[in-house]
């Protein structure tokens, strides 16, 4: 049997890399590194229709990610969704007239809430609200209304 | 045909017996953990034999299974063009299954079963009541401090098995078939979550080190005390923690992915 500090010394060395491997899921794997702390500020917009858009998907601008869809209601009033945006403390300038509109990344991919910023001098604070919206684009949809038009073509 | 039917019941009762003892075991065995604190050197004793010693071979399955995942989610991925995604499909499946469940089933063989013999071996060369006679309680002393060191050791392999598995995928898919290397690591990071994935993959590995180390210990103290019923609780070892990992695995998943 081994002596008792070789024993100490291998399990210690055993648990630190279990400490490392859970560290490395933690910071390179996960998205832990890049979470949203508490410094952010959150804002709401309120969309006919969101299409595919789930709670933790991306908001850019410019298409660079500034943060996270926080959470996602709906209005009993005006059948609208209202979908809560997190976004990260160091992009406080975004002028309060700033649009949201709901795009999809590729023909395929997941969708997310791009801001296009306006001309307001007033930036937007937390609880902030964006009236200006565009709904998410459903693909069935389009396809429907361009088969709408296609039959009005031919019927002239 | 009386006998057909007295021989059924005897099976029946035969297994309840069973579960009714592995249960008071486990009982018995949580009463016990408070009395290993004192005493580490023994707990250490325990995670070198049980968690060191099964530290390799969780190493080198764990960067083949990253390896397979990368060359067969590439294989699958770059049909739909869709290559860049490979980093998401190791890391989830790793995180979430295969590093709990098929680290679980290697520490079941190489851990598991060697715990069953030792302490079956005991038993079959009556250390056990020997240490009873000298008033030294068996479950403190022998059985106690083995099930801590499977209940610390199991998370850690799961987590060193799912970061070998994703490094696998990193050689196979960035060195080998060409994925950009930013795109495997920043989808990844994208798409897993910490709580929910990573933490969630813990927790099963933690449930599984549970049951494994139950299993092991009980088939090893409940032995029958010949080579024979030694060798056959040691492949009951493997067969039922297989089992049981397995289906508290669809469990678990249903309880947390639903």
């Amino acid at each position: 049997m081994h002596n008792s500090k070789t024993v100490e010394i291998t399990v210690g060395i055993f648990i630190v890399i279990g400490a490392a491997a859970l560290f490395m899921l933690a910071m390179q794997v996960s998205n832990l590194s890049n979470a949203t702390g508490g410094d952010g500020y959150s804002v709401t917009a309120r969309f006919e229709n969101i299409g595919g858009l789930k709670v933790r998907s991306p908001v850019s601008v410019a298409g660079v990610r500034v943060g996270r869809v926080a959470n996602i209601g709906f209005d009993n009033t005006t059948y609208e969704a209202v979908v809560t945006m997190e976004i990260s403390g160091q992009y406080n300038t975004l002028p309060t007239d700033t649009s949201a509109s709901i795009f999809t990344a590729g023909l395929l991919g997941e969708q997310y809430v791009s801001l296009e910023p306006g001309g307001e001098e007033k930036f937007l604070v937390e609880g902030g609200d964006l009236r200006l919206t565009q709904s998410a684009i459903v693909l069935e949809q389009v396809i429907g209304q361009f088969l709408y038009s296609q039959a009005e073509g031919d019927g002239k | 045909m009386l006998n057909v039917l007295q021989r059924i019941g005897q099976k029946g009762l035969q297994f309840f017996q069973r579960v009714g003892r592995g249960h008071l075991f486990f009982f018995q065995l949580i009463n016990s953990i408070p009395s290993v604190i004192p005493r580490p050197a023994l707990l250490i004793q325990q995670l070198f034999s049980v968690g060191v010693l099964s530290f390799l071979i969780i190493l080198v399955s764990g960067l083949f299974v990253g390896m397979v995942l990368g060359l067969q989610g590439y294989n699958t991925l770059v049909d739909f063009g869709a290559e860049q995604s490979l980093g998401i499909v190791v890391a989830l499946s790793l995180v979430r299954e295969l590093g709990p469940v098929v680290s679980a089933l290697l520490f079941a063989g190489r851990a598991g079963s060697a715990l069953t013999a030792e302490i079956g071996l005991m038993k079959s060369t009556e250390q056990l009541s020997g240490m009873e006679m000298m008033a030294v309680d068996p479950m403190k002393r022998v059985i106690a401090p083995r099930f801590l060191a499977g209940f610390i050791s199991m998370p850690i392999l799961a987590a060193i098995f799912s970061a070998m598995g994703v490094i696998g995928g990193y050689f196979v898919g960035v060195g080998l078939l060409g994925v950009d290397e930013g795109a495997y690591w920043s989808q990844m990071q994208a798409k897993v979550d910490f709580m929910e994935d990573v933490m969630n993959g813990v927790i099963k590995s933690i449930v599984f080190g549970i049951v494994v180390s139950w299993i092991a210990l009980y088939e090893g103290y409940d032995a029958i005390p010949t080579s024979e019923g030694v060798g056959r609780a040691t492949t009951r070892t493997v067969v039922h923690s297989a089992l049981a990992v397995l289906g508290l695995d669809f469990v678990l998943t249903a309880l947390m992915f639903n």
